[in-house]
């Protein structure tokens, strides 16, 4: 089939391989034959929707929306960005969803059996709705690193998770939000599974000193740019 | 053009952020159309059960209806019905399993007709790009003229149809989704 393609695929020079063997888990679970290309339709061009009924009060603001009786530990941080298409568009309404360890480097969830402190008082989950610009901001805790058990002595490095729905299911993106200079970063083999340097890096947000708050959090900015953007026939000409 | 943000796996403690309530009943008392029960499990290379993986699906209505904008018909798209579900896996409940409704059949112009389909997507820990898929109904007769399916061999084509189970509930379809080996299931490209 020869249909031509309407929004951009997923870009492989920017993304992950499936398999990465110094991440010991995608041995088996990564698929192994060739992707088969699939012409674009409506099912791809379309996806769901969400609104503000969707969303709970406090959904963006992981150091309020879990409290029993006091602020969660750890060093409150602001993270912000833009959601946008690549074309340079921003999406608004996209759903974007944030999980993260506690600042003891504890996710709060009965499989985590790392020995660092639970935080009563923080769950780790935020969601919220990209505005009219595609900006989103959650306020919450600097996560910390954890030990896995990928290789000997394996440390995480610090991440917040985001799930992000654009204006199609083509658009789809699951990735992890990494802090800035972070001497674990290249020890860590999902972080390094991206094999493009310049790509990697765009996972890293960066400090943002007009986003930090005197007397109050830290800032950072991590912008997302998604796949799925309409092609102009120009661009798919060239 | 702006670069695309790389994808990293959902890692093992999705649910935390992903699946805080179930959103794998994808319809309400008003909702148009078949009930059915679609289940299945999602495996590794070695046949194993991955028991930390989210599966998600974006359907159209009983009319073959997507409830987006940019679907033609989408003003008479079902309001009761969304279309989108998902689910994770865990050692306690092995298979995902979806109640939704049959979708119809995705006709517009300027398209080649499609049968009734689940667009489905696959994450795991393990996994650092999700996986695309799609999951068709063993009764349905437009699988014979289907695009996408007639564009694979008949072999795998098999991959990608969902068998019709004895069941005393709703018609149930089993689908399970082989990430590796002999029977690995088609991933697209889109």
């Amino acid at each position: 089939m020869t249909t031509p393609k309407t929004v951009t695929s997923l870009d492989w020079e920017s993304h992950p391989p499936y398999l990465h063997e110094a991440y010991r888990s995608t041995v088996l679970r990564a698929p192994r034959r060739r992707l088969v290309p699939l012409p674009q339709s409506l099912s791809e061009l379309t996806g769901p929707v969400f609104g503000y009924d969707d969303l709970q009060p406090l959904d963006d603001d992981l150091t309020q929306n879990a409290v029993k009786n006091a602020a969660p530990l750890g060093e409150r941080i602001i993270v912000v960005g833009r959601v946008l298409d690549d074309s340079e568009r921003p999406v608004p309404n996209a759903l974007v969803e944030v999980w993260q360890a506690n600042a003891a480097g504890r996710y709060a969830h009965h499989v985590d059996q790392h020995p660092a402190p639970l935080d009563p008082n923080f769950t780790g989950a935020g969601r919220c709705l990209t505005n009219a610009n595609g900006e989103y901001r959650f306020v919450s805790i600097r996560p910390g690193a954890y030990p896995w058990r990928n290789h000997d002595n394996a440390w995480r490095p610090a991440h917040i998770h985001f799930s992000i729905f654009g204006t199609n299911f083509l658009s789809r993106l699951v990735t992890q939000m990494y802090f800035p200079g972070d001497p674990l970063l290249p020890l860590d083999p999902i972080f390094n599974g991206v094999p493009d340097e310049r790509a990697r890096n765009r996972l890293i947000a960066s400090y943002a000193h007009d986003i930090t708050q005197p007397e109050w959090a830290l800032g950072f900015r991590f912008d997302i740019v998604l796949a799925g953007s309409q092609i102009t026939p120009f661009e798919s000409h060239a | 053009m702006h670069k695309q943000t790389p994808s990293q796996t959902v890692g093992p403690f999705y649910s935390i952020g992903m699946i805080r309530s179930a959103q794998n009943d994808l319809t309400n008392e008003r909702t148009l159309g078949q009930r059915i029960i679609v289940r299945g499990r999602v495996l590794d290379g070695e046949g194993d059960a991955v028991t930390d993986a989210v599966v998600e699906v974006w359907q159209a209505d009983s009319r073959g209806i997507y409830n987006h904008p940019d679907d033609p018909r989408h003003e008479q798209a079902d309001p009761n019905f969304r279309g989108y579900g998902r689910v994770g896996t865990t050692m306690e409940q092995p298979e995902f399993t979806f109640k939704t409704i049959k979708p119809g059949s995705v006709a517009v112009e300027g398209e080649p007709r499609q049968a009734p389909h689940l667009n489905v997507h696959v994450f795991a820990r393990g996994m650092l790009v999700h996986a695309t898929t799609r999951i068709y109904f063993s009764d349905e007769s437009d699988n014979q003229t289907d695009p996408v399916l007639g564009a694979l061999e008949s072999e795998r084509r098999a991959t990608l149809i969902a068998a019709h189970v004895e069941s005393p509930d709703l018609p149930t379809y089993r689908f399970d989704i082989h990430l590796q080996g002999e029977q690995e299931t088609v991933f697209f490209d889109p």
